[in-house]
């Protein structure tokens, strides 16, 4: 053990990091619960005088958001309409794609995979032009559906790098023992490979529910006025330049879209930590 | 004995493997490289409002470096880029060191210094929009302690403000540089670390010389996923600054955004695009090279 | 034609050949182990039987049947893997299942095979846990439980003993053999433990560099190795490779080995007596550590024993032997003394060579000429 007035220093960092990180959540939190004149009046920082939900009902369910005054709730739906069927695809995708690249490996296997996991890193905006002009062409643009679609091809190139990686760290020799047992190619995916896969697939749900749901450019570029997602419309409520800007409610609205992530990380933050680790391709 | 023909259904198994992965294949093959060889066409071409395939050499490229918007941009990237993958390491790094120190309620700390990385950009964004703005924000509130002078306004101002969108970033990812740093530390051999005080480092010299050095994967990973992120870094610019002052914190995703959707210029914008998948394959192609290069038998 | 024929197989990765034309053939019940260091080949046969690998040239048969092309579930194969495979998502009951399921046996019957099996193995007490929670020994057991409710023609294991403690493997070790005797089914076992090859098997098939070196019951290959690699790897310690010259004497054949001081002593050898135009050939003399004893310790049946003074150099006890080292050609010999030896080392001390055990090989092409 250190000396002690040199641990005390130690922990009295921490502490101030500590503090540096959760002061913007501190802010939207108490701001979020006062009335506006609070914040106007200089007392960002203080606790509520007055307690007060008024912030939160209103951007909830009354705030001018879009054309009409439908607050963030529509939007907030959206976004889970959005986010769940494309995570779910896009997972089943990238384990299906794992399992083939791993265990029934072929000439050229590798190179596809660096190639899907080229798809990871692209800039998306090398993707928005033709991507506009293909949602169109399918007959999805400005739709959830569009969306979702959107958001399940660039999530496979993860979702596949997620699952090629821990399968290849899978025992062969399981599937070799199927084989012999008379399991077909999706037997064994059904009853082997998946059953023994629940550490990945949370890893690859929570990192692509998370990626998902924040995502902004997409929303922003293929998304109508009533088909937007959480962040695009907490964007639209932020930034409308007409009226009286009301502090507390962009706050209340920062804090619904940040609420759903945040759970999650809560909840199973040591997969969510993983996920990000997987940035080293290797895993 | 003669050799008999490969039944359909054995045929048909052989190829089943790659059966399942050709929709993935497809859907890479057009919505990765396809599309970015039809935006690298777009670049060479006379786009406006609308595609257009009037082939133009490389006058977009040229229009595009002549443009101030763009050389602000880009100027910008590399600011931003700089100061936020610089801070963000050695801010991870150190705490990461902070940490691991054998510290109680580690896991609540970890915690806490990691879950902005949970968050939308758009909602960091939002956050720091308001509380560095001079009106209500920071400044305000110092002054309301008695502070009359104090000013904090890099929001408003021209020359700063590209600044405030490195605070609101690195708070935003210095956490999850830290864990990365702190998997790395985790992951060193203990022995060594006992053979060197068996050998009689200092606390400092032991990580200077000893644990630092051996920390490159960790440096390499968080170096690619945060280039790349700066490069890609969009949402946090439009809901802190939108670009503004003016196009003081314009950087080329915004830049690119809104010469094609706005300022009907798309092959202008698709130049920029094509400029920033340049960046970010300078960075990333040899990267994956490395990484997945089989190793020789 | 056997009951499996490994019939002229060859195996390659593009311009590399892991394996050169081979030939066994099996007759139904044997136990053929094969065994050989790591890289010989011998896990590729073993994957191509399995259907796991497929065969790059010849002809795989089971009861006359081709199966080169089958799937592995289509062979009428069970294999037992080194890492034992368990499914560990699924119980031992769900394990041993499995393979029925897929082959579409109805529940009661897979139930009482079940059964059957886990008595007779003795697992019915693990039936409903999870591979995570056993032992190694118990998941080995799984593993062959698994495997018998096949009743599969030929039975295939991949060193299954090699994940166990010295001890389990004793005892698994004469489990399988026990096991083998009791169901007369056909065995093809690899591995790379000679011992586990000398115990178990009816025949061994010893393979190095893609090549099967000899194929033999365990007597041939241990008293009769084919060629040099073969007796350095069969036996433990290894069989003594000693540098010698053969001599003809006035019709009777001898080896002559120099010893360190630079004496050459003759060894009468009765097993080269069809090589009497060799006098003067350098050779290569196999002698086991137990052909190389104290006097007293000689055999009694064997009529070419030959007693030398010979000054010992190392002396080590282990238990119920004592091996002792003496330099014989300029290479370190081994001898199995009795374990109380009034040997001492640096001294010299009469040693009996039973010349009726011994072989020899020539020098250059290694392979066995008496």
């Amino acid at each position: 053990m250190t000396l002690r007035p040199a641990r005390l220093f130690l922990y009295l960092i921490l502490a101030v990091f500590c503090v540096y990180y959760l002061l913007p959540l501190y802010v939207m939190l108490v701001n979020s619960l006062k009335p506006l004149s609070e914040i106007t009046s200089g007392g960002m920082m203080a606790l509520p005088g007055d307690w007060t939900t008024a912030a939160w009902t209103n951007a909830w369910s009354q705030a001018q958001v879009g054309v009409e005054a439908t607050g963030l709730k529509p939007y907030f739906m959206n976004s889970f309409l959005m986010v769940v069927p494309a995570v779910a695809i896009a997972t089943l995708m990238g384990a299906l794609n794992g399992y083939v690249l791993t265990k029934w490996s072929f000439k050229g296997a590798t190179v596809l995979f660096g190639l899907i996991l080229f798809g990871c890193f692209i800039p998306f905006q090398i993707v928005l032009i033709p991507m506009a002009r293909a949602l169109g062409f399918l007959g999805l643009a400005g739709t959830v559906p569009g969306l979702i679609f959107v958001h399940i091809i660039y999530g496979i190139s993860f979702s596949t790098l997620y699952f090629r990686n821990y399968y290849a760290a899978f025992p062969t020799e399981l599937v070799r023992a199927a084989e012999i047992d008379g399991a077909g190619f999706f037997t064994i995916f059904w009853r082997i490979m998946l059953p023994n896969s629940g550490p990945i697939a949370v890893v690859c749900v929570i990192w692509l529910f998370t990626n998902i749901w924040n995502d902004f450019l997409f929303g922003a570029s293929f998304a109508d006025y009533d088909s937007q997602p959480m962040t695009v419309a907490l964007n639209n409520l932020v930034q409308s330049s007409t009226g009286v800007k009301e502090y507390n409610v962009h706050f209340a609205g920062a804090i619904m879209a940040a609420l759903p992530t945040l759970l999650v990380y809560i909840v199973a933050g040591r997969f969510f930590v993983r996920g990000l680790m997987s940035g080293s391709v290797k895993g | 004995m003669a050799r008999s023909a490969p039944s359909a259904a054995a045929r048909m198994r052989e190829l089943l493997p790659r059966i399942v992965l050709s929709p993935t294949i497809a859907l890479i093959a057009i919505f990765v490289y396809g599309f970015i060889f039809f935006t690298t066409y777009l670049s060479f071409s006379d786009s406006r409002m609308l595609p257009s395939f009037g082939w133009v050499g490389f006058d977009n490229y040229v229009k595009l470096f002549q443009l101030r918007t763009w050389d602000i941009a880009i100027t910008n990237l590399a600011i931003f880029g700089t100061l936020y993958i610089g801070i963000c390491c050695v801010l991870g790094l150190s705490l990461a060191i902070l940490l691991d120190q054998k510290i109680r309620a580690e896991g609540f700390i970890r915690t806490v210094y990691l879950y902005p990385m949970a968050l939308s950009f758009i909602v960091t964004g939002v956050a720091w929009k308001w509380f560095l703005d001079p009106g209500i924000g920071l400044e305000s509130v110092v002054q309301g302690w008695g502070w009359e002078s104090f000013e904090f306004n890099w929001i408003k101002d021209r020359d700063m403000a590209i600044y405030t969108i490195v605070i609101a970033a690195v708070w935003q990812t210095s956490g999850f540089v830290m864990a990365t740093f702190l998997a790395g530390l985790r992951g060193i051999d203990s022995e060594i670390l006992h053979a060197a005080e068996v050998d009689g480092a200092s606390k400092f010299a032991l990580y200077r010389r000893i644990v630092i050095p051996q920390l490159r994967p960790a440096f390499l990973s968080a170096f690619v996923v945060l280039a790349h992120m700066a490069i890609k870094s969009y949402d946090l610019v439009v809901a802190l600054t939108n670009g503004g002052p003016g196009t003081a914190t314009e950087v080329p995703a915004t830049f690119m955004y809104s010469y094609t959707f706005t300022r009907n210029q798309m092959g202008v914008g698709a130049a920029s695009a094509e400029i920033m998948l340049l960046t970010i394959a300078a960075v990333i192609v040899p990267y994956l090279w490395s990484e997945l290069r089989e190793p020789k038998r | 034609m056997g009951f499996l024929d490994i019939d002229n197989v060859t195996k390659s990765y593009g311009a590399v050949k892991v394996l050169n034309e081979t030939e066994i053939s099996v007759e139904k019940g044997e136990f053929l182990v094969l065994v050989g260091p790591s890289g010989c080949g011998k896990s590729t046969l073993l994957n191509m039987i399995a259907g796991l690998e497929s065969v790059t040239s010849g002809e795989l048969r089971i009861n006359g049947r081709r199966i080169n092309e089958a799937r592995p579930a289509d062979r009428n194969i069970a294999m037992v893997f080194q890492s034992y495979a368990l499914y560990p998502n699924m119980t031992v009951r769900g394990n041993i299942s499995f393979g029925m399921e897929m082959h579409g046996i109805p529940k009661p019957e897979r139930e009482k095979k079940i059964a059957a099996v886990a008595e007779l193995l003795q697992i019915t007490q693990l039936l409903d846990r999870k591979p995570g929670q056993l032992s190694g020994g118990q998941r080995q057991r799984v593993a062959m439980g698994r495997a018998l409710t096949r009743d599969p023609d030929v039975f295939l294991f991949d060193e299954p003993l090699s994940n166990l403690d010295a001890k389990l493997r004793v005892d698994m070790r004469t489990e399988i053999k026990k096991l083998h005797a009791k169901l007369g089914t056909t065995i093809v076992y690899v591995t790379h433990d000679q011992i586990e090859a000398l115990t178990l098997s009816t025949r061994i098939a010893v393979m190095f560099g893609g090549d099967v070196q000899q194929l033999g019951t365990p007597q041939e290959i241990y008293d009769n190795p084919a060629n040099m690699f073969v007796a350095g790897f069969m036996g433990s310690p290894a069989m003594n490779l000693v540098p010698a010259r053969l001599r003809n004497i006035g019709g009777v054949m001898s080896a002559e080995v120099t010893l360190a001081t630079g004496t050459a002593i003759t060894l009468p050898f009765p097993k080269a007596s069809h090589l009497t135009q060799d006098d003067g050939r350098e050779i290569i003399l196999g002698i086991r550590p137990e052909a190389l004893t104290d006097p007293e310790g000689a055999s009694r049946d064997s009529q070419a024993i030959h007693q030398v003074d010979i000054p010992v150099d190392v002396i080590e006890p282990a238990g119920s032997d004592t091996f002792v080292t003496v330099s014989l050609g300029g290479k370190d010999a081994i001898g199995r003394f009795r374990a109380h030896t009034s040997a001492r080392s640096g001294q010299p001390f009469p040693f009996a060579f039973d010349m009726e055990k011994a072989v020899a090989f020539d020098p250059v092409t290694e392979a066995r000429l008496a």
